[in-house]
């Protein structure tokens, strides 16, 4: 083992998992952040992202007693800040997906240690995006006999499936159901580790009952991984789907800037460039934290700087082709919504959109960029902010100037918009720092599988 | 097995507890999955039929040499993908058209275009249920108590060891003598292991 530390290859092809380390050094090495107490850094993010939550309850239960004219929306900006964070933040959820069923199909092995964390981001960010849907109909708690088929002697009636809105609901449900089932069934071998390991009677019990008698048995193992491969393959369709079925709820309308056949494929690419951008957010400062250089190496985190750059070039190329359509079309009315879009009342939200968007990830170009956590951080800091801007401008520019000049308008959030915005980020990062303190955040039985390969490679080279 | 209380009440003989073989099997303890392959190819070719590995992650070509049959997950995942897709052109056709008739701008009241969406969906959703359910049954999930627990160094098989249980139901079963053979297969630790 000690011998890959030396190997000479590891120049010209870094090896994902490195610092020689055994099956036991990688059981022990994530294991332990569940089972030992955590830096205080933790602590202090801890409290200050559960402020930050409750803040959100407040604002929501806020929103509950009085309605929701205590947010920024209006006539004619009927969707504000709420369905920007709501598409937001299901954006960011996409990068999860991607990771743990595309790169899994596609073989890509770089995948192994960066997603269970980015799986459990993608479950946290649609539970935040739900709320915004869920809070904008005021009545939440009725919501049910609204966007779900639920037999009822209450309103009588069923819902319009022919309406984009309600394909949504479908999609985005789906979506957070898949995802949840996907991450428990790889947690389960993971989970019959801790359970292993435990030495105290709550650990025994907690991760007894959790992983539901793994044994890791090959006749388990074949039904696991089949299992396991079959969730792959229906989450990539799925993932594609739902950012598509988002962006239906905007281009099946009849709002310049929102009619507009490139949406799906504009929408995906755009959801992967913000999710990536979150997963490289939170994995540069976890693995800082928990010292995880071994197992989240350099390469892992500048693949996913080149994932940025591609996919931040197809955003670009569609800011582009959304302009000339405009101009292409002959439509007096499209065209002034995009010359409205850049120069208009919003043309700050707009340039801020194009400078993160667009010219930041550009600097991915340089291999200090992409190989430099501290910059990476900065840059995808940058195309989170670009990205939630992107959504702002797609929905109030469209709307706040549409066919009639007498109808015009303009937004600004209220202070319940913004708490409730910082709130869902407060949200997050709890449910992200709970999970990091009591789960394992790396999959440890796929990276000793991508380990054991490593080592049967070496083997064949010397 | 002891004589109870049970044996002279007129109980149906598939309610009574079943009698249990006393030993789960010899249990074997390898450092690397290659040896653990290569004891399984062993005992194969000896003759033995009843062996279960456990490992801390799944080992390619294992089944193959313990000579398991293709997992039969596939045809679950799709009986449901297709109740799934059936069920969607139900629900949106009898909702829509039959009892609670909308009209809105005109258009029909149901139509396969844009009923794709849902109809994806729940094909996505009921198949990724069926996945995960199904794999549960087929590997009888959750199951607490298993006779491999009593292994005293069963929780290798989730950290860094290949284990190879030799089942006390294998007709070739020899008890204690096979541990011996275990070992010169390579194992470190060999035991027989209570039911």
């Amino acid at each position: 083992m000690a011998d890959l530390a030396i190997d000479p290859r590891i120049e010209l092809n870094p090896t994902l998992v490195q610092g020689g380390m055994t099956y036991a050094d990688v059981s022990e090495k994530i294991s332990a952040i569940t089972e030992n107490k955590p830096p205080k850094q933790w602590y202090y993010l801890i409290t200050i992202s559960s402020l930050m939550t409750v803040m959100l309850f407040g604002c929501l239960g806020y929103l509950v007693v009085t309605g929701i004219g205590v947010w920024g929306n209006n006539n004619p900006v009927g969707w504000g800040w709420d369905i920007t964070n709501f598409v937001w933040w299901i954006g960011i959820g996409h990068a999860g997906t991607l990771i743990s069923a595309v790169l899994f199909l596609f073989r890509q092995k770089w995948r192994t240690s960066i997603n269970r964390a980015a799986e459990a981001m993608t479950l946290f960010a649609v539970a935040c995006a739900a709320i915004y849907p869920l809070f904008h109909t005021g009545r939440p708690w009725r919501a049910i006999y609204w966007l779900f088929p639920a037999p009822n002697e209450y309103l009588h009636l069923w819902q319009n499936f022919r309406s984009p809105l309600e394909w949504d609901v479908f999609a985005v449900s789906t979506y957070g159901t898949v995802s949840l089932l996907f991450w428990f069934t790889g947690l389960i071998p993971d989970l019959a580790t801790l359970r292993d390991r435990a030495t105290n009677r709550v650990r025994k019990v907690v991760f007894g009952i959790l992983s539901l008698g793994w044994r890791g048995s090959a006749s388990q193992w074949r039904h696991y991984e089949l299992a396991y491969l079959i969730l792959a393959g229906i989450s990539t369709p799925l993932v594609l789907s739902v950012h598509s079925i988002v962006s239906f709820d905007f281009a099946t309308s009849v709002i310049p800037g929102w009619h507009t056949t490139i949406f799906p494929p504009y929408f995906v690419a755009g959801a992967i460039f913000s999710g990536f951008a979150m997963v490289v957010t939170l994995m540069t400062v976890a693995r800082w934290v928990y010292n995880l250089q071994n197992l989240i190496t350099i390469k892992h985190l500048e693949n996913m700087c080149k994932v940025m750059l591609a996919t931040g070039m197809i955003v670009g190329f569609a800011y582009g082709t959304e302009f000339f359509i405009a101009w292409y079309s002959g439509n007096a009315y499209e065209r002034f919504a995009f010359l409205n879009r850049a120069f208009g009342p919003y043309w700050w939200a707009y340039w801020t959109m194009l400078t993160c968007n667009v010219v930041s990830p550009q600097l991915f170009w340089f291999k200090k960029f992409r190989t430099t956590p501290a910059l990476m951080f900065i840059i995808a800091i940058f195309i989170n902010i670009g990205m939630w801007f992107e959504r702002f401008v797609i929905i109030a520019t469209s709307l706040h100037r549409d066919f009639l000049p007498a109808s015009w308008g303009y937004f600004k959030p209220t202070w319940v918009d913004i708490g409730t915005f910082a709130g869902t980020i407060g949200m997050f990062l709890t449910l992200f720092l709970l999970f990091l303190r009591f789960l394992p955040a790396i999959a440890m039985s796929e990276v000793k599988g991508v380990l054991h390969q490593q080592i049967e490679e070496g083997k064949g080279n010397h | 097995m002891a004589t109870s209380f049970l044996d002279n009440l007129p109980i149906p003989e598939f309610l009574k507890p079943r009698e249990e073989a006393p030993h789960y099997g010899v249990v074997g303890d390898f450092d690397t999955p290659e040896e653990l392959l290569r004891a399984i190819r062993t005992l194969r070719v000896a003759g033995f039929t009843k062996m279960e590995a456990y490992s801390p992650f799944p080992i390619h070509g294992i089944d193959e040499a313990l000579g398991e049959p293709r997992s039969p997950l596939g045809r679950i995942v799709i009986t449901a993908a297709v109740v799934g897709l059936a069920g969607a052109v139900a629900l949106q056709w009898w909702t829509g058209a039959v009892d609670y008739k909308l009209n809105v701008a005109g258009k029909p009241l149901f139509a396969l275009e844009p009923s794709v969406p849902i109809m994806f969906e729940l094909t996505v959703l009921l198949a990724a249920f069926a996945a995960v359910l199904g794999m549960f049954y087929l590997n009888r999930m959750p199951t607490y108590y298993h006779a491999f627990f009593n292994f005293s160094r069963a929780g290798g098989a989730s950290n860094d060891r290949f284990l190879l249980a030799v089942e006390a139901a294998d007709p070739k079963f020899r008890g204690e003598e096979l541990k011996t053979l275990l070992d010169s297969l390579g194992s470190r630790h060999s035991e027989l292991v209570e039911a």
